[in-house]
């Protein structure tokens, strides 16, 4: 392949594609004899084709289970996510992966039908059921062929609200759990990832531990961590169930209703966590991974929330950073130097502010060389950018939103934003307008307040005795090593 | 039974195209798709990493690498800067069989994207030079230490293929190639490459979504009717059926917690008699939770941390794959032992009708779903073209899992997973007494 999909900003989009559209012009009935096109400059494009808002019905049961209902019927299929607005930012103290624990059980049991029935029953129906935590919400999600539609969301009501937790089931997928996080140890990559979190956050913020648990964690948690959890926050009043497809609004309500209705409201806590303070220096930490070809690198600090009003500055001066494949890191570090196959950068934007990370592999003899070039990049950013690379920026920000609305799967996780951060109901109207305002001083404003070349976390993952010396002789800060976790390393 | 998916699931699988070919011998097919204002593009290559030569493995795919590095009228960086631009998403594939360009774009777009991919089949090479070479080189060798030497079991395919098919055979090298013959790739094999198979009677276009016929008609004329017809393509081997003579057991240490085991068996290729049967049967081995190697290994007796099977189907012939992973302190040898008994329960009592029904259902559902966007119809109608001979596949593929019997999965059990196999176990670095040796049929 030429690249691996770039991760964009860890926000999602949204918006319509009906109503007008450009038509090619019809052709004369006596076409005119084969031209050929002059090569010399690339074609001019008509204008592009209009985005309107999706007619999203809300409806909100009796019990306050709020729905979002999108009518599509392109194809016998429907969608449903039940999002619930607590993730893994709600595990209790020590015990990360409760959340994610929490959904993964959904399917392991309920008071009529046990994991394998579950299983064999979506099977059979051609459905996909599925559950799982991230940080500011669980999903419990359902695929199914319309013709299905009814012992499908039967199914998934099921799930929803009767789970039973089985202890034999919290067992096995415990110790499935610590057999993964062993496996971890050969992932170069997942490495990094957790180190730099725990590197970013410590131990106090739950963004410092992995969703999936650690080992201590995964050990200490017990089924009553879980029916807690559950308890607490899988309430309709803190849920929203959004719907796609070829559905019809009043009798899909009817029949969400019967299956839901009688799901009882709850107090939900929300819990509030301090931010960790922000580092005071540029610290590279060096993770040994003996032999390793490629070292994984994560470069980076705390970032924003997604409540940021500096949202669409972010949006396009990401863009033109690490966010595209054209994008100055991956152009820089990828296309001019070779040093990788690819090179990123993203916001991760969550209730609190989640990561600022740029990454890449790179192959282990250019690791100094490719850290210098990344940090020419982020600095470079901090200057006035070019207009042609901002309207560049721009342009495929506002264009590309119809690829991320063609399926009901599409449409459905696209509304997801909208739920969990509360987005004002002329949002996806306005989202093209809010990107054409975006200035040169607006994107080189928000690149000097939110990246700060002399306080990143720089996390290497690869061969020490190969690295370390070359990493020292940069000067770039001082080179720690840590452990796999991302702790110091014991005497 | 299961009353209702199965005609409904027919009706809505329909992909109609409209197919014909320029005198030049460029193929196009035409497949329109008003649902959403975008359209997609995808550009096959009849060739693929199997039409390489000893000693430039890789070829095929560091080529598609060059492919987006401009041509006589598109400078360095500008084929990604002109797309971006215009809202537009583009990737590239190779495999075995062919190579892939795909541009999926909102509609205005379209003719920018025609424009783009007829300069790179037209004139390409005018703007060739070794800095291109040199520079994808270098970041195809990155892609295989991140795809590859880089990854726990990483090298676990080609180590296979490599014992599986006899030498000379064109899947008995990765795809990615070796990094002794990315490294001896000259400016003379891309040139030659090129004026190979990189011409129009050897390209088929396929465009989905929404577009105007006529003037979709009147861009590809204009655009790539100039491009001369090449030379007819060079002769494809037509390699015997592989049969490997005895059971053979591997063993390969890497960088890993756990051993893993690999069987592999030769089996039937892609849209042939037995095709659709050997998918059904990798379905019920270790599809769901209640397959027959999940369930036990993985689930009952949770001595496995995964278990998966599947038949990874090509042109010329095909893989059927069981896959596991022991638990800490579990021998791959036990694991073994177990994947034997079911294997033999099943050739002796054969399957149960829900076994038959969940992985027919799946597989129908899973062939909706590929109709969910323009570029996975574009990619589609190119794929069944050339695998399948017609664009107008879609049903029939689908109805392939649906004429799929009980008699049949028990039958191509027997046919296939009887023959010799490979066996590789991958073992932590030191222990390879760990190796499977015996204990499967």
């Amino acid at each position: 392949m030429k690249h691996v999909s770039l991760p964009l900003l860890a926000l999602v989009l949204a918006a319509c594609v009906s109503g007008p559209r450009t038509e090619a012009p019809a052709p004369s009935a006596a076409a005119p004899a084969p031209m050929v096109t002059d090569r010399r400059t690339a074609p001019v494009l008509g204008p592009p084709p209009s985005l309107q808002l999706p007619p999203i019905i809300r409806r909100e049961l009796s019990n306050g289970l709020k729905l979002l209902i999108v009518e599509h019927r392109e194809l016998p299929v429907a969608d449903f996510i039940l999002l619930v607005g607590t993730g893994g930012e709600g595990d209790p103290a020590g015990k990360a992966g409760v959340a994610t624990l929490t959904a993964s059980l959904l399917e392991e049991g309920t008071s009529t039908r046990n994991a394998l029935q579950i299983a064999d029953q979506s099977a059979f129906l051609g459905a996909q059921v599925g559950a799982t935590s991230a940080w500011d919400a669980s999903r419990v999600a359902l695929h199914t062929p319309t013709a299905q539609l009814d012992s499908a969301l039967a199914l998934f009501a099921d799930v929803v609200l009767r789970p039973s937790f089985p202890v034999t089931e919290i067992e096995r997928l415990r110790k499935e759990r610590l057999t993964s996080l062993l496996q971890v140890k050969d992932q170069p990559r997942a490495i990094a990832d957790r180190a730099y979190a725990s590197i970013l956050y410590g131990a106090g913020h739950p963004y410092g531990q992995p969703l999936s648990g650690t080992e201590s964690s995964t050990q200490a948690i017990v089924r009553t961590d879980i029916q807690q959890f559950y308890r607490m926050y899988y309430r309709p009043n803190n849920a929203t169930l959004i719907i796609v497809g070829d559905v019809r609004p009043d009798e899909i309500e009817r029949k969400v209703a019967s299956l839901f209705g009688s799901w009882e409201r709850g107090t939900v806590a929300r819990s509030e966590w301090k931010q960790p303070p922000p580092s005071s220096t540029t610290t590279i930490y060096l993770i040994d991974k003996p032999g390793a070809p490629q070292s994984s690198f994560r470069i980076g600090s705390v970032g924003v929330p997604r409540s940021t009003s500096d949202y669409f500055a972010l949006l396009v001066m990401n863009t033109i950073l690490g966010g595209s494949f054209t994008s100055r890191l991956n152009n820089n570090l990828r296309e001019t130097k070779g040093y990788t196959y690819g090179a990123r950068s993203r916001f991760d934007m969550r209730r609190s502010a989640g990561p600022f990370t740029a990454s890449a592999e790179i192959t282990a003899a250019k690791s100094d060389s490719a850290l210098i070039e990344f940090m020419k990049e982020l600095r470079a950013i901090q200057d006035t950018v070019p207009v042609t690379e901002l309207m560049k920026a721009k342009r495929l920000r506002q264009l590309e939103l119809p690829a991320s609305f063609e399926s009901t799967r599409d449409i459905a996780s696209q509304l997801i934003p909208i739920v969990l951060y509360d987005l004002p109901g002329d949002y996806y109207n306005s989202y093209v307008e809010q990107i054409e305002r975006v200035t040169q001083a607006d994107v080189q404003r928000a690149a000097r307040r939110y990246i700060d070349t002399s306080k990143l976390a720089v996390v290497i993952v690869g061969d020490r005795t190969a690295l370390e010396s070359a990493l020292k002789s940069l000067q770039m800060g001082t080179v720690e090593i840590r452990d796999i976790t991302g702790q110091p390393l014991r005497p | 039974m299961l009353n209702g998916t199965g005609p409904l699931a027919a009706q809505a699988i329909s992909l109609a195209s409209e197919k014909y070919t320029l005198p030049n011998g460029l193929e196009v097919i035409l497949h329109e798709d008003r649902s959403v204002p975008m359209v997609a593009v995808n550009m096959y290559y009849k060739v693929g990493s199997g039409d390489e030569k000893p000693g430039r493995t890789g070829f095929a795919h560091l080529f598609e690498h060059i492919m987006f590095m401009g041509s006589e009228h598109v400078q360095v960086g500008m084929f990604d800067q002109l797309l971006e631009a215009a809202g537009a998403d583009n990737n590239g594939s190779t495999n075995e069989d062919r190579t892939d360009y795909n541009i999926q774009m909102p509609s205005n777009a379209l003719p920018l994207a025609l424009w783009l991919d007829a300069d790179r089949l037209g004139w390409l090479l005018p703007t060739m030079d070794q800095a291109k070479l040199d520079l994808q080189r270098d970041v195809v060798k990155n892609e295989r230490r991140q795809g590859v030497d880089n990854v726990p079991y990483g090298r676990a395919f080609e180590t296979i293929a490599q014992a599986l098919y006899p030498s000379g055979h064109p899947y008995s090298w990765p795809v990615i190639g070796s990094m002794a013959d990315l490294s001896a790739a000259s400016l003379d094999d891309v040139k030659q490459f090129f004026r190979t198979y990189y011409v129009p009677n050897n390209a088929t276009l396929a465009i989905a979504g929404d577009f105007h016929r006529d003037s979709v008609r009147r861009w590809v004329e204009r655009n790539f009717s100039q491009i001369p017809r090449g030379p007819e393509m060079p002769a494809r081997p037509t390699p015997a059926p592989v049969i490997i003579a005895r059971d053979t057991f591997l063993v390969l240490e890497d960088r890993v917690q756990l051993p893993r085991v690999y069987w592999t068996w030769p089996s039937a290729p892609l849209f042939q008699a037995d095709d659709a049967a050997l998918d059904v049967l990798a379905y019920v081995l270790a599809g769901d939770k209640n397959s027959r190697l999940y369930k036990r290994l993985v689930y009952d007796m949770q001595l496995a941390q995964d278990v998966s099977a599947f038949q990874a189907s090509s042109r010329l012939t095909s893989q059927f794959f069981i896959i596991a992973t022991p638990k800490p302190g579990q021998s791959p040898t036990t694991i073994a032992g177990l994947v034997q008994e079911e294997l033999s329960r099943l050739m002796q009592d054969g399957v149960m009708p829900r076994e038959l029904e969940r992985a027919r259902n799946t597989f129908r559902a899973r062939k909706i779903d590929q109709l969910s966007s323009v570029q996975g119809k574009a990619s589609l109608l190119n794929y069944y073209n050339y695998f399948a001979g017609t664009p107008d596949y879609a049903r029939q593929d689908a109805e392939r899992y649906d004429r799929v019997t009980q008699a049949d999965v028990h039958r191509v059990a027997h046919t296939y997973l009887e023959k010799p196999k490979v066996v590789l176990t991958i073992v932590p670095a030191g222990q390879t007494a760990l190796k499977v040796t015996r204990g499967s049929r």
